[in-house]
This record gives C-alpha cells, structure tokens and sequence, in this order.
C-alpha cells in the first residue's frame, strides 16, 4: 500500500458495516418463515390482495428493533395508479 | 429457581464453549451454584474446556433415556465446589435428545441450582433450538466480523420464535458478547467497530472480550479463562459479564493487557 493510500483510506470496516446493512435488511423480509414478520406479511397481503392486484413480493415488513421502541415499517407496492373508485368496488 | 441462560452465536468457533466454561465459573466463583450444559450432542467439547474430559462417566442422553439418574451425570468441577458440567454424549444419533427429555432434565436442574448454562452447537438445526428452548437470557456470542453478524442476526430471529418463551407470547432477554475484539483494529477501521455490530443488531451489549492469548493458553489446561488468570483481560472481562448477569452495574470498558514490558520494568526498578 502507498503512503498515500495509507495515510487517505478509511479501512475496510465501513465496507464491511455497509455490506451488512443491505443484507440484513433483506434476509429479515425473506428469512424466518414462520416468525412473526412473514406471518405480518402473509396477513397484510391477504387484505390487501382482496381490493388490490397485490403480488408476494410487492408486500415488505420490515422491524428495526430497538429500545425503548422498535418500527415497524410496511411498505407495500401497487403497480400504476389505483382508481379509488374501482378498487372501492371490487 | 434458577436463571436458565443459552449461550449461542449461529455460527461455529466464535467462542460459545469459551463463553459457557468462562461465565459459569465467574458466577460460581461469587459463590452461586451453576450447572453448565452440553447440548453439543455428537461433538461434545465443554468437558475439554473445563478440564473434566477424564472424569466423564454418563451423560445427557443417559440421563434422557434412563440409563443414568441425574446426579450421577452431573461432574463437580476440581476447583469450585458449586460449579458443575452437564457433559453432552458422543452418540452420532442426532435425535438422542428429545424435547420431553430436554424438559424433564432442565426442570430438575432449575430445581437445584441458581444459574443452568446451555451450551448451544452450531447451525440453527435441532440441538440449537433445543439448547435456546428454555432460555430466559440468550447470549448471542458474536465476533467483530460480516459471517458471524450475519449469523447473529439470523439466531436472534430464531430466538423471537421458536423458544418457549416465545410460544408464550414473550421475549428472550437477548445480550450481546463481543468476543476477540481487537480495539488497535477498530480504531484503524480494519474492523467492525462495537458500535457498528451494536447498531446493525439492536441488542444490549453484555461484554467486549479481548482477542487474547490467555484464552488459548487457558484451553490449552483445560481451566476456563475467567479463572485461569484471573487477572488476564479476558478474565475480566468475563468476570464483568458474569456480574451484569446478575444484575450489578458494571461500566462498560475494555479490559486491556496489563504487564506489558514497559510496566514489567518500572515494576523491577520498583
């Protein structure tokens, strides 16, 4: 390694840290099975899918768990707009 | 009744038999009574760890199939008189331990003494979830490094779920143990900083151990760290984690080496 690089590098860490961020955010949606987040997900599916074409994947819960608090985070995805009216009558 | 703690990490060779020698002795040494628990069924090592491994004559599985009565499996350790090992069997029939038998052989145990120490395998297979069934306290062993944060975080969502305090409705009071932590290779960023495994995970941290030449030396004799040098920073540092175990407020800081050259000289010019 160059001085220069030496000196200027932040290390590897961040990578590392970052890495993990992305993936552990993922394999929380996708991992568990029958941990309460895919039963969350399963659950919130199944309603919205009665009003609105709603695949498994466009469906994510996500927990960040913390204290005092954790989120819980539901982001759930619809493709184009929804016609409220429509979808009201469905 | 007794505090029923699981040592686990997902990941294999992070320091879970370490851990599980090192913190029961520490709670024993404060004179409490502590039986630690093999469930390492197939590859048991814990008797290696505690320097008992001569002394095995039956084992948890005896005791599950009627073979032995609980005392009888149960070693006393040479040096504590309250601490005692469970030691796991060498069968290769995975399917040795049962839940029932499980059951009856915790609550026996929870009847007698203050602390019952499971000593979770590797993987997130049977005899993990076995050993994390009864926990009240997990401690999620976990080095500075991308594969066991991985895995951690993959145990800590197994322990929400498949644990009896989970089936309740309730939750697994989970703690983090950082273990070879290197803190002159954090602060170049070389690596994971505890804040960072801290943050990425969300648990409360129990201890920061040391990355240390003592824990080999002290597996090499078969003592557990937090007795063999009991001065040793990773001594310390489990003596520490044993403490907040129980409850006491115990700062969080890093042990470091003491006795260094420089210290060894002014201490003989002294």
């Amino acid at each position: 390694m160059t001085l220069w690089k030496r000196l200027f590098s932040s290390g590897s860490a961040p990578q590392a840290r970052e890495r993990l961020q992305i993936l552990l955010s993922h394999e929380r949606q996708v991992l568990g099975g029958d941990d309460l987040l895919s039963r969350l997900r399963e659950d919130i599916l199944a309603v919205v899918a009665k009003h609105v074409p709603c695949g498994q994947d466009n469906v994510k819960v996500r927990l960040e768990r913390g204290t005092p608090m954790s989120i819980l985070e539901i982001e759930v995805e619809v493709r184009g707009d929804i016609d409220l009216a429509i979808s009201r009558a469905a | 009744m007794a505090k029923i703690i699981t040592v686990t990490s997902g990941k294999g060779g992070v320091g879970k038999t370490t851990t599980t020698a090192a913190i029961g002795a520490a709670l024993a040494r404060t004179g409490d009574k502590v039986v630690v628990v093999d469930f390492d069924v197939g590859l048991r090592n814990l008797d290696l760890i505690m320097g008992a491994e001569r002394r095995v004559v039956y084992d948890f599985v005896n005791v599950i199939q009627g073979d032995a009565r609980l005392p009888q499996a149960l070693i006393k350790d040479k040096r504590l008189d309250s601490l005692f090992l469970l030691p796991a069997s060498q069968t290769r029939d995975k399917d040795a331990l049962t839940e029932e038998g499980v059951d009856r052989v915790i609550g026996l145990l929870a009847q007698h003494f203050d602390w019952v120490i499971c000593d979770s395998p590797a993987g997130i297979e049977r005899g993990a979830t076995l050993a994390m069934r009864h926990a009240e306290i997990a401690i999620v062993v976990t080095n500075p490094e991308v594969s066991s944060v991985r895995d951690s975080d993959r145990i800590v969502g197994i322990l929400d779920a498949k644990t009896l305090k989970a089936e309740r409705g309730e939750t697994v009071d989970k703690r983090l143990l950082l273990t070879r932590y290197d803190p002159v290779r954090a602060a170049r960023g070389d690596m994971l900083k505890t804040e960072d495994v801290l943050e990425i995970l969300s648990l409360p941290l129990l201890g920061i151990v040391p990355e240390s030449a003592d824990v080999l030396k002290a597996s090499n004799m078969g003592v557990p760290v937090s007795i063999h040098e009991p001065n040793s920073a990773p001594a310390r540092a489990y003596q520490d984690a044993a403490l907040r175990l129980k409850g006491e407020n115990i700062a969080m800081e890093l042990p470091r080496q003491r006795g260094g050259l420089f210290s060894k000289l002014l201490r003989r010019a002294a």
